[in-house]
């Protein structure tokens, strides 16, 4: 071991109390950071996984501007086209076609305006969570016309139960009145209250002859295996995609571009957060400038012996950003260390955060939360940690440099 | 004389002292100003939720709340609000109105909406919409025809002032009702999603409408103080009858709203709590530090006849001092940051979608709370000569002859 390494190693265990203290300062900070960010981004892959599972996917394929105006007559004209041209991109989990319409929905008690959703069953299953949350009857079949799944608040609303009739009154793609009658077969709970109470879902076939679709859809929903690989498989679909008619065009939007407040909300949080956590590092980083400080003034006389016999003002630097940083470093890897086992356990066992019901149904999200270590949420916190608290250490160890032998020889 | 004496002491190294003071008073800012900003946006939620049609306290036919249906309305008002005249506190403000869910639609698009009738001069002292026309005009009571609409709503339908919507609804034989207005009026609402749920008619027009003679479907009571509405709220559930009536209270018409302050609270808390750990580290630290280099100086002092106990209090003494100055310091820099945030707010509208999605403004007004504040301050003060009982009464535990031995 080099003479410097160890020395600076002794000097730390010269005051073996006030060292642990400032390594458990940087460790607790870190282990804070570790566990925190880990949640955050525990919680934002839940919420991202369960809004796209519920229902939007991860990429669809639709007319330009159906997204925010809703308009019955902005279709996917040929929706096979764009189901083979996915089937074509790899990295693509499954996909299906969906059609929308607003309408008005009445039972024999009550009617209530609500948009009636077309799926294709069986496609349907793969992508979106719809078939496991039914909670009672069954999901629709591939023979099914007239029947219908909704979701439990709004069979509530409308005072329906299984079997019951629904008539439903809209308008088609090409402007004409839209009517039907279909029969409850399901119903759902989501788990998302404002899904639950306002959408009904039937098959395709049937919304495609009732609403005159002439074999158009309104969406073609796709689920990627991965989030991460998201942007390279819409550049390859969005490629393969002719729009010939510049009348109708097709355009490529994924889970960003569906649900814009999601990802605006998600930003706004890891901001906040990390306002939150530089404050906090501020702190802790004041509380060990002393240390650091003290590492100076305590042993000034000693620096005059060492300046003395000739230890060059460098060296000196160097010997003190080494003890720093191996009380940083010792610090951070215990913080790190714990901070990962503490997370760990809750990676496997959940944080169940009471008050959050209400929270949790309005953004769908499941009411244990699960932390998930990554390389990133483990890797920021101690990062930010071990920057702030060299920028402590270099006050001190540049201080040094200002002494002289003589006048340091002679302070007590 | 203890005072002085610490005052001096803490003084002999100035550098150090300085130092730790600096953490505590970021410390205590950052406790203080974290605070007031929540509590803007929390206070801010909860007045958004109120002024959006929620008001303090609602009176519903009972049932209604858990589905809002046209034939779940009162049928006799008159009752209802002879009996509010003589329960709600003087300079209560309160309105009656229809809300019943409708189709609005026109040539080019049709969507859900929440029909709300409105008695226009009571409504502008209850809720937000008095103020908020940007466009036209509020409704004037003989507006017969007249609809006022949000924004966001007139660019979803394509259309604009002086054009047609037209409104459908069950009414009260359960038949589907349906009737032509004119946009008189475009609102702006802080949430997108207000301006795109409720379109305002008059209360005579929606009741027309809907065939409900007079009936309504809910009285939204305005207090003069926020604080009153359990005893209101009590009050009036004794007087009317709970077979016809329920009455709710604003907690419980947001619960969204509720769970959020709960959840703050907490969140704030743990905060103090963390930052305080952070703190405490340097407080130990720095003190340990001042007190092992005076072991002599406290050695000489029992020699001299000191008791333990005194050596312990002239320790704490130096930490109180530190403290309370580190405080008094955080605190008038806390409340100075907030002080100048509170004119121009903090801006995020960068984020507007994110906001709007978490269901907070736009622009965020820190508001300084008492309770926070000094919730604040105790977790750094208690905590604070909690953690320094361990230095000083290793000060306290030098014998004379160890201590003077010691260089």
């Amino acid at each position: 071991m080099n003479v410097d390494v160890k020395m600076a190693w002794r000097n730390i265990w010269r005051n073996p109390r006030r060292s642990i203290l400032t390594m458990t300062a940087i460790a607790f900070a870190c282990l804070l950071l570790v566990f925190m960010l880990s949640f955050q981004f525990g919680s934002y892959d839940t919420m991202i996984n369960s809004a796209v599972k519920i229902h939007t996917g991860h990429l669809q394929v639709q007319a330009e501007g159906y997204q925010d105006k809703r308009t019955m007559r902005l279709v996917v004209p040929d929706p096979g086209a764009i189901g083979s041209i996915l089937e074509q991109t790899p990295g693509i989990d499954a996909y299906t076609y969906r059609a929308n319409a607003f309408s008005l929905v009445s039972s024999e008690e009550r009617t209530y305006g609500i948009v009636v959703i077309g799926i294709d069953p069986a496609r349907e299953a793969n992508v979106s969570t719809l078939k496991k949350v039914i909670r009672q009857g069954s999901y629709l079949s591939a023979e099914d016309t007239n029947q219908a799944l909704l979701g439990e608040l709004l069979a509530k609303n409308l005072q329906v139960g299984l079997g019951d009739e629904l008539v439903m009154i809209g308008q088609g793609r090409d402007g004409s009145v839209a009517a039907t009658v279909v029969e409850v077969k399901g119903t759902y709970n989501s788990g998302q209250d404002e899904f639950d109470r306002s959408s009904i879902h039937i098959p395709l076939k049937h919304f495609q002859d009732v609403y005159a679709m002439r074999g158009g859809v309104h969406e073609v929903v796709a689920l990627g295996k991965s989030l991460g690989a998201i942007p390279a498989i819409r550049k390859a679909v969005a490629g393969s995609i002719e729009n010939e008619d510049p009348k109708h065009v097709l355009v490529v939007l994924d889970w960003i571009d569906l649900m814009p407040g999601l990802i605006e909300g998600i930003k706004l949080d890891l901001i906040s957060g990390l306002i939150l956590y530089c404050i906090l590092i501020l702190v802790v980083a004041f509380s060990i400038l002393n240390t650091f400080l003290m590492a100076v003034f305590e042993r000034t006389k000693e620096f005059g012996v060492m300046m003395a016999i000739g230890t060059t003002p460098r060296r000196l630097t160097k010997l003190l950003l080494l003890e720093s940083i191996a009380m940083t470093v010792i610090g951070i890897v215990v913080g790190i260390i714990a901070g990962c086992l503490i997370t760990w356990y809750f990676q496997v066992h959940g944080i169940a955060i009471s008050g959050m019901s209400e929270v949790v149904r309005q953004f769908g999200i499941p009411e244990r939360m699960y932390p998930k270590l990554s390389f990133l949420s483990v890797t920021i916190g101690p990062t930010l940690v071990l920057f702030i608290t060299s920028l402590t250490a270099l006050y001190p160890a540049l201080r040094v440099r200002r002494l002289r032998p003589v006048e340091a020889l002679a302070s007590v | 004389m203890h005072l002085q004496l610490g005052w001096r002491n803490i003084w002999r190294n100035p550098r150090r002292t300085a130092v730790i003071m600096i953490a505590v008073v970021i410390g205590v800012w950052s406790m203080i100003f974290m605070g007031a900003f929540h509590r803007g946006m929390i206070n801010q939620m909860v007045q958004n939720g109120i002024a959006t049609l929620t008001g303090h306290i609602q009176v519903h036919y009972t049932g209604y709340r858990d589905d809002p249906a046209i034939e779940k309305s009162m049928a006799e008002p008159e009752v209802v609000q002879t009996i509010l005249e003589k329960r709600v506190p003087p300079g209560a403000r309160w309105t009656a109105r229809v809300r019943v869910s409708a189709v609005a639609s026109n040539a080019r698009h049709s969507g859900g909406v929440t029909l709300v009738g409105i008695d226009p001069a009571r409504e502008a002292q209850v809720s937000f919409i008095g103020e908020a026309v940007t466009q036209g005009h509020y409704l004037r009571p003989d507006d017969e025809y007249g609809i006022v609409v949000g924004e966001a709503l007139v660019e979803k339908f394509e259309t604009k002032l002086g054009r047609k919507l037209i409104l459908m609804s069950q009414d009260t034989d359960r038949e589907i009702a349906s009737r032509a207005f004119r946009i008189v009026g475009i609102f702006r609402a802080e949430m997108e999603a207000t301006e795109k749920q409720f379109v305002f008619v008059t209360l005579t027009a929606a009741q027309r409408m809907l065939k409900l003679e007079k009936g309504i479907s809910e009285l939204c009571i305005v207090l003069p103080d926020r604080h009153e509405v359990n005893e209101v709220a009590d009050n009036l559930r004794a007087a009317l009858p709970p077979s016809k009536y329920e009455v709710h209270k604003w907690r419980d018409l947001l619960p969204l709203v509720d769970a959020y302050l709960s959840l703050f609270d907490t969140f704030i808390y743990i905060w103090f709590l963390v930052v305080f750990i952070a703190m405490g580290f340097g407080i130990v630290n720095t003190t340990l530090m001042a007190v092992f280099e005076r072991i002599r100086e406290f050695g000489l002092l029992k020699a001299l006849g000191m008791k333990p106990w005194w050596i312990m209090r002239g320790v704490l003494t130096e930490s109180f001092l530190l403290l309370v100055m580190g405080m008094a310091a955080g605190n008038i820099v806390g409340l100075l940051t907030i002080f100048a945030l509170s004119g121009s707010g903090i801006d995020l509208s960068a984020f507007a979608a994110g906001a709007e999605w978490a269901g907070i403004s736009r622009v965020i007004y820190p508001v300084i709370h008492a309770k926070d504040v000094t919730m604040a301050n105790l977790v750094v003060f208690i905590l604070g000569l909690l953690v320094s009982i361990y230095p000083a009464a290793k000060a306290a535990r030098f014998t004379p002859v160890e201590a003077l031995a010691h260089t």
